[in-house]
């Protein structure tokens, strides 16, 4: 369990990097809001909490690992190294822009911190595989933690490499389903009839645990108890809500892919408290 | 010329090398490791080898995942798998961050043979031609392929090498030493220069001592580096011999042919022919009538080297 202060603090992380997600996107004009904001919780509690790490030593050989599979989601990942400390916010407004550290796409060569190179989705899983196979073999105890979403695992790549997962028994490793229900076309279940996510991943072997994906308290729980689950893969689906903490984003398919224009992004910061 | 090795063979016989000197090594397959000749590896080292199953596109990135935990791992499938069931992930999770993966991929081309069609691959140069920072390595012969398999894995970065089910002649001697990105100058002449690659440098040889015992003297050179291209070695031979002929077991769409075009056009053009697919799909039959069928002959080289003279200005 998380203490009060830590729960407090780990609060306003969040409040501040769903800020950072929004003035990134109102100054670069183009990026994915929606599937950015339901991931927040995530990234704060690893990046804050969680994951071994050192912002000067961005490569530093022991630390956790995290891949963003759904690439798209990259202003969520920004958000949380500013936040941390891997680069200067000053950054932050050159998002998507020629030049820039910050790409539409997490580029390893492009921005400290970021772990692997994604945004084609289906392959961060065969990617955070290997990365587990390489601590196994070097008896390197960091973690693996890596974040689908929920459209994502209709590409067929991901199964193959939940597969992969069970048949090295990867337990180095965490996955993460940002189950908000939602992708670009719109209703997850609309677009591709994909009806309970966790059932399937537990067919193919994988320990399933479903959590409220903004709740501290029960991130904080679910990955203590995969931290302790041997021999097999665990998988978090987290419920969550596409582009939350923003009243006019939530639950909307339309806010996937578009950035918010300026009095959108003030009414945002306002609802913030960031105004 | 009596001892004939399969390039993939010498490959697997390369990699226990690797595996003896260098405990990075990796290596992964996709349900063909008999085939492809990891399984020597395998067996050898079996907690630095990696079963996929026949999932390419899983096994590429990986392939990517571990050259990002530090280490240097060989991907193997057959060349059709390797470039074109997993171009995307061999795209965007190994060629564009950059990462230290080599794709070894076998049973390339049409010497493939009687699987057909559908398993000859005759585009994968093409396809990792044009990837950004793709290193393209194209053995001709077992020696060659040893030497290289160990230059690649000491070279940092992506690197595709193209390889064949087929016994082939053995060329060069034991102390030969190929380098990445230097072409290979192996008979001299004055008359054209034939530019071969691959399983097609035998051929292009006994092409070149026919000619010469007809009065024509023809250059020959190795080019086992299709990208970075040796564009120096290519621009002096226009510049010398004035004629040119490329020769690969792939299509001229996008391989050889096209690589060395390029740099001619550019820098100096001279007549140019080229022996390789001519935008046609392979099919079932014997590698030598295959070879036949498709234009892979040295009488199908002598004729093009001479048609080549022939359009010196």
């Amino acid at each position: 369990m998380l203490n009060e202060k830590q729960l407090t603090s780990l609060t306003e992380t969040a409040r501040q990097m769903r800020g950072d997600i929004i003035q990134m996107l109102a100054a670069s004009k183009s990026g994915h809001p929606g599937g950015s904001l339901s991931a927040v919780e995530l990234l704060a509690y690893l990046y804050f909490y969680k994951m071994k790490l050192d912002p000067k030593n961005p490569k530093l050989p022991e630390r956790d690992r995290f891949v963003l599979s759904k690439g798209h989601a990259a202003p969520v990942l920004y958000a949380a190294l500013v936040e941390r400390g891997f680069f200067d916010k000053s950054h932050l407004t050159s998002l998507r822009q020629l030049n820039s550290i910050l790409q539409g796409h997490p580029d390893l060569k492009k921005t400290p911190g970021v772990d692997a190179s994604t945004g084609s989705l289906g392959q961060g899983l065969s990617i955070s595989n290997g990365l587990a196979l390489a601590g196994r073999l070097d008896q390197n105890p960091y973690h693996v933690y890596v974040l689908m979403g929920d459209g994502e695992i209709e590409e067929g790549q991901v199964w193959e490499a939940a597969m992969t997962s069970v048949h090295y028994k990867l337990d180095n490793l965490t996955a993460f389903l940002d189950y908000n229900h939602l992708q670009i076309d719109g209703a997850i279940e609309e677009v591709k009839s994909m009806t309970n996510p966790g059932a399937r991943f537990a067919a193919f072997g994988w320990e399933v645990l479903e959590i409220n994906g903004h709740d501290f308290n029960e991130l904080d729980q679910a990955i203590t108890t995969a931290s302790q689950i041997k021999g097999k893969p665990t998988i978090i689906i987290m419920n969550t809500v596409k582009g939350k903490g923003i009243s006019f984003m939530e639950n909307q398919a339309g806010w996937h892919g578009t950035a918010p224009k300026p009095e959108e992004a003030a009414q945002a910061l306002q609802e913030l408290g960031l105004a | 010329m009596s001892q004939k090795i399969a390039t993939r063979e010498a490959y697997g016989t390369a990699l226990v090398k690797l595996g003896e000197t260098n405990p990075q090594i990796v290596v992964l397959d996709a349900d063909l490791s008999k085939s492809t000749k990891t399984a020597t590896f395998a067996k050898k080292f079996p907690e630095r080898f990696f079963q996929m199953g026949i999932a390419e596109a899983d096994m590429m990135a990986t392939a990517g995942g571990l050259a990002l935990g530090g280490k240097i791992p060989f991907a193997s499938t057959f060349a059709i798998f390797a470039t074109g069931r997993a171009y995307e992930q061999v795209r965007n999770t190994i060629g564009y961050p950059g990462l230290n993966v080599k794709i070894a991929a076998t049973h390339a081309g049409i010497t493939v043979g009687e699987d057909g069609g559908s398993h000859q691959s005759i585009e994968d140069i093409a396809l990792m031609r044009a990837i950004p920072g793709m290193t393209v390595l194209n053995p001709a012969d077992a020696v060659e392929t040893e030497k290289l398999i160990i230059a690649a894995a000491k070279h940092q970065g992506p690197v595709y090498i193209r390889l064949g089910r087929e016994n082939v002649p053995i060329i060069f001697a034991d102390d030969y030493q190929p380098e990445i990105g230097k072409a290979v100058k192996l008979r001299d002449g004055k008359a054209a220069t034939i530019f071969a690659t691959g399983i097609m440098v035998e051929k292009a040889l006994q092409a070149a001592d026919e000619l010469n015992t007809q009065g024509t003297t023809v250059r020959v050179i190795n080019i086992h580096t299709i990208k970075p291209l040796d564009t120096a070695t290519v621009i002096k031979a226009a510049w010398e011999t004035g004629a040119i002929v490329t020769v690969e077991e792939h299509s001229i769409i996008g391989g050889l042919a096209s690589a060395v075009a390029e740099t001619v056009v550019q820098n100096h053009p001279v007549p140019m022919e080229f022996v390789g697919i001519k935008d046609r799909f392979g099919q079932s039959g014997t590698p030598a009538d295959l070879l036949t069928e498709y234009g892979l002959t040295t009488k199908n080289i002598i004729t093009a080297v001479q048609k080549a003279i022939g359009r010196k200005a």
